[in-house]
């Protein structure tokens, strides 16, 4: 089982991202920004950072980096694709994910750990989870508001495509609460907190990131998402 | 455009009038300069010296009181010191192969003119200091002081000060896992910033700022050069060669955290890849200092050609080029055959690096701009042979005034007296130091890297150097200024005693010291005798804990008008733990355990929390320093971490028990009862004076039933006296001192979270 984690310059998490899939039992491949293969991975992770610096506008400049074209096609051909916070923002720029990720509505960079509902257990990344199971994962970023039109949102309640939602108050303003959705076919998932940092007893606020990567190891076990391998 | 001030032109022009004391220097200073060079020197020339020989840069001020360091330096000290005093950094080994280095900055008055970029810039400077001894930084800390919280320009600067510590920290990825926020009126047109970063690196990945081995490649990589930072060489901008560039250039740097984060992962590839023979980061002094500090390290010759730095602004001067501070820059010595591999390497991260020069054995740094020959000079009369002074001391006769002025006569709360008690907790737990402060801290990344084992607001922060065998480091920087005010030696040793102690209650053996000294004018006899007894405390302290200090920085002329701030001798402590996950945390936890207090209670209330909040009051003698009590302590706490006897463990200072109860409380939400009585009797003081002095060697533990005879044990082998305070209550509880007052949990919460919110939120 291998599972990519792409380091694009400025990227933060992706050792911790590559640690969480060592510590759940599938192999870690590290992947270069300026690759154009995806060197035979089964899954891909897209991590935690400022990619670029994030000056211009959170993922506008990794969505064109040489990789992404790869990771597109394989996410379009139905591989499993997770994007955790600057990974969220870059599968949105992408149009990979709806909707757009803008700056807290406190304006206040926000490091915090926040539990979250799961509402869909049908994505490869989340079927280890129990349907409305509440999780804590810590959460950090400056630009975690989740916004789409009111079209988006309505077709992403009505397709149970929120799979994750802030339980208790809204830490950024997110729209219906949302921390995390799903593409049509579900098999791309974003969300702002970090479940990478949630693997370890000792290290972060619970080991519920665990889960997210059980996950998607055994959807690949069972063959969902291998018969889409690039 | 005036003509180029080459070597051959200022021998040819000895009468020229320069601005030497524009640029800072006094006239026997500018004599010696002439001196040295045998001519008057160029003006590139001219504002090398004078930007390395300022205070900030040459500790002219300062370094005849570090002799007091290696005075006091046993050889059993140095055992595990790799890297001392003098470097970028200090090295400790902690063990496994593995050693760690860590050093804390200054960047007050550049935070003080511009908070965001002065703040994110001293994070980028000190994380640069550690990346150049060849370690991966793994965390920051900041320590920051400023006025009085409802002051208007408090809310200038802190502000900005903590959005620039979270944006180029968290744009770096470094977990910043600890530090402290103090206001203090003493700070207001002189707020402190001061930055601390800690790496880890293999023993032998160790490298050393020095240009060595003749014919080497000398080589810049990083941003471009522009004209920001540069201080000083404004004023000859604008005295002798104006026509050209902009008039005044802002002498504040700016900061590119994705340029630095981009520079350590290569430096880090570079290190790996072998292929640096030296290494030197570019801060204060830009190449002035690097190519200076690097040739006289080394075999004591270089030469560079200055036209090819890559600029970012092309109408700089040569000698504004040597000047700038521009950020997130680095110059290694790179042996020819070695160049194209390095190259290789700077182009795969997208880093534009460029060959400047070369190591020669010539004795000068020569530099040239086009060919012309501009600096000829002996690279040690630049880096190391700077001036040296001897500055007059005095202690200030107004402190027989302040000690005299205690807190004997301030009004106290009975022993009967809950109502005033509580009054008092509630009162001080509110104050702005002792205040919730997590509107500051949850702006900063603690999670980053996954190996942050404990952050704010425990103790210290932690973190896993090794993920296989969880060994670690533990961080703490401490310094209550007050108490430096009523008497600088012994409120450094107490700075020290705290730092030392929150690195032990968090499970760790303190290892090795370094110290960021704020301080007023030198030229200010009354300061001077504060900063040698602050630095004699220090070294005479390190002595006989056994840890040697590594490093350090000096900052002076921190005052407004006349007035200086307190002495601020900032320590900072950093300890070795073989499994970090067995660290206690500071919150209690599990209902039932018992609670107690280690450590002796005595009648000190001079310099207190409860003195400054409730009466506004500065006066008298600072608790006792206690040194082999607090080794005594520490003992107690590594040993019974490691064999998990605490359910929690957390320090006791501002505040007193009273404080140290409440946060125990607020941690988590989770209650406690507890009585008073074993500490009245035992110590023979007030409820009163158990719950607010500031006494020193004192922590609150919390231990399961089980544990109270290995703990009774390990304090009786010890010598660490003990008294039973109460039980740990159920979650949602608050605190119930029996006899005295109870608070509920909330009513704790409202008085703790309040203060900073109010100021800051919204």
């Amino acid at each position: 089982m291998r599972i990519g984690v792409v380091t694009f310059p400025g990227s933060l998490d992706d050792r911790d991202a590559i640690r969480a899939v060592r510590l759940c039992g599938a192999e870690a491949v590290s992947l270069w920004h300026a690759d154009d293969t995806l060197h035979d991975v089964d899954a891909v992770i897209l991590p935690g950072g400022f990619s670029y610096g994030d000056y211009l506008r959170c993922g506008a400049i990794a969505r064109f980096a040489p990789v992404m074209d790869r990771v597109i096609d394989a996410a379009t051909g139905g591989m499993p694709v997770l994007g955790i916070c600057n990974g969220f923002q870059i599968l949105c720029e992408s149009h990979l994910l709806p909707g757009a990720l803008i700056r807290n509505d406190h304006r206040l960079f926000n490091c915090i750990d926040v539990r979250l509902v799961v509402e869909n257990t049908a994505t490869p990344w989340t079927r280890d989870f129990g349907r409305w199971q509440e999780i804590t994962i810590a959460l950090k970023n400056g630009e975690g508001g989740y916004v789409a039109d009111q079209r988006t949102l309505d077709m992403l309640e009505a397709e149970g495509r929120v799979v994750f939602r802030y339980a208790g108050s809204n830490p950024n303003g997110s729209y219906n609460a949302i921390a995390g959705v799903s593409n049509e076919r579900g098999n791309v998932v974003g969300l702002m907190p970090h479940p990478e940092h949630c693997v370890e007893e000792g290290f972060g606020p619970s080991t519920d990131g665990r889960g997210f990567f059980t996950s998607v190891i055994a959807a690949l076990a069972a063959g969902t998402g291998l018969e889409v391998r690039q | 455009m005036s003509t180029l001030d080459t070597v051959a032109h200022a021998a040819q022009t000895p009468d020229v009038e320069q601005p030497w004391a524009e640029l800072g220097l006094k006239s026997d200073e500018y004599a010696n300069i002439r001196e040295i060079v045998g001519r008057r020197p160029t003006i590139a020339e001219l504002a090398m010296y004078s930007v390395m020989w300022s205070e900030h840069c040459s500790y002219k001020s300062s370094k005849v009181h570090f002799a007091l360091w290696g005075e006091n330096t046993t050889d059993q000290m140095r055992e595990k010191l790799l890297v001392g005093i003098g470097e970028n950094a200090g090295v400790v080994d902690i063990g496994d192969g593995w050693a760690v280095t860590f050093k804390a900055e200054s960047h007050n008055h550049p935070s003080y003119v511009e908070p965001y970029q002065g703040a994110a810039t001293g994070v980028g400077g000190i994380v640069r200091d550690i990346m150049s001894m060849g370690a991966r930084p793994i965390a920051v800390m900041d320590s920051l002081r400023f006025g009085n919280l409802d002051h208007p320009d408090t809310a200038r600067v802190l502000p900005g000060v903590v959005a620039g510590v979270g944006g180029y920290g968290n744009c770096l990825g470094l977990p910043n896992v600890g530090g402290e926020v103090v206001f203090d009126d003493c700070y207001q047109g002189n707020p402190l910033v001061n930055a601390l970063c800690v790496g880890a690196m293999r023993v032998e990945d160790i490298h050393l700022a020095k240009a060595t081995g003749v014919g080497n490649h000398v080589v810049l990589f990083g941003a471009k050069t522009g004209g920001d930072g540069i201080g000083g060489v404004s004023v000859l901008a604008s005295e002798t060669f104006d026509e050209g560039g902009p008039a005044k250039r802002p002498a504040v740097q700016v900061g590119d955290p994705f340029a630095e984060k981009v520079l350590i992962e290569c430096c880090l590839d570079l290190y790996a890849a072998r292929v640096v023979a030296g290494i030197q980061d570019l801060g204060g002094a830009g190449l002035s200092c690097a190519t200076s500090e690097l040739a006289s390290n080394g075999e004591g010759g270089m030469r560079i050609e200055l036209d090819k730095v890559p600029l970012r602004d092309p109408s700089l001067r040569p000698e504004e080029i040597l000047m700038s501070e521009s950020q997130e820059r680095m110059m290694a010595i790179v042996e020819p055959h070695r160049l194209e591999e390095f190259l290789a390497i700077t182009t795969k991260w997208d880093v534009e690096a460029t060959v400047l020069g070369e190591v020669t054995d010539t004795g000068r740094l020569v530099v040239t701009w086009h060919g012309e020959v501009i600096v000829d000079v002996p690279p040690r009369s630049v880096a190391h042979e700077g001036p040296t002074y001897h500055r007059p001391l005095a202690r200030p006769t107004y402190l027989d005034v302040l000690t005299a002025d205690d807190t004997t006569d301030l009004a106290r709360p009975g022993d009967h007296d809950g109502a005033g008690l509580r009054h008092a907790l509630l009162t001080v737990l509110a104050g702005p130091n002792i205040a919730d402060k997590s509107w500051v801290t949850d702006q900063y990344d603690r999670y980053v890297m996954g190996n942050t084992a404990m952050a704010q607001p425990d103790d210290a922060g932690v973190v896993r150097v090794d993920e296989f065998t969880g060994l670690g480091v533990a961080l703490a920087t401490d310094c209550n200024s007050r108490f430096c005010a009523l008497d600088p030696y012994d409120g450094a040793q107490l700075a020290l005693s705290e730092a030392y102690r929150n690195v032990a209650v968090s499970g760790a053996r303190p290892l090795a010291v370094t110290d960021c000294l704020n301080f007023g004018s030198p030229e200010d006899p009354g300061v001077m005798w504060a900063f040698r007894e602050s630095v004699r405390a220090l070294a005479e302290g390190c002595k006989f804990l056994g840890i040697p200090v590594t490093g350090g920085n000096v900052s002076f002329y921190n005052q407004t008008g006349d007035v200086a701030i307190h002495p601020t001798p900032l320590v900072g402590v950093l300890g070795v733990m073989q499994d970090v996950s067995k660290r206690p945390g500071s919150g209690f936890r599990t209902e039932g355990e018992h609670i107690y207090l280690l450590g002796a209670t005595r009648d000190e209330l001079d310099g207190s929390e409860w003195s400054r909040v409730l009466h506004g009051h500065l006066g008298g003698r600072p608790p006792q320093v206690d040194l082999a009590a607090e080794m005594r302590l520490a003992e107690v706490l590594v040993q019974g971490t490691d064999k998990r006897v605490f359910g929690m463990a957390h320090d006791l200072s501002q505040g007193g028990l009273a404080i140290a109860l409440a946060e125990s409380v607020l941690r988590h939400g989770v209650g406690a009862a507890v009585s008073l009585r074993e500490v009245t009797h035992i110590w023979g003081v007030s409820a009163f004076a158990a719950l607010f002095a500031e006494s020193t060697a004192r922590v609150l533990v919390s231990v399961r039933e089980d544990h109270e005879r290995p703990l009774a044990q390990l304090c009786a082998a010890n010598s660490v006296p003990m008294a039973h305070l109460g039980t740990v209550g159920r979650p949602g509880s608050g605190l119930v001192v029996q006899d005295c007052f109870e608070v509920d949990l909330d009513e704790l919460q409202a008085a703790h979270t309040h203060t900073l919110r109010a100021a800051f939120a919204g």
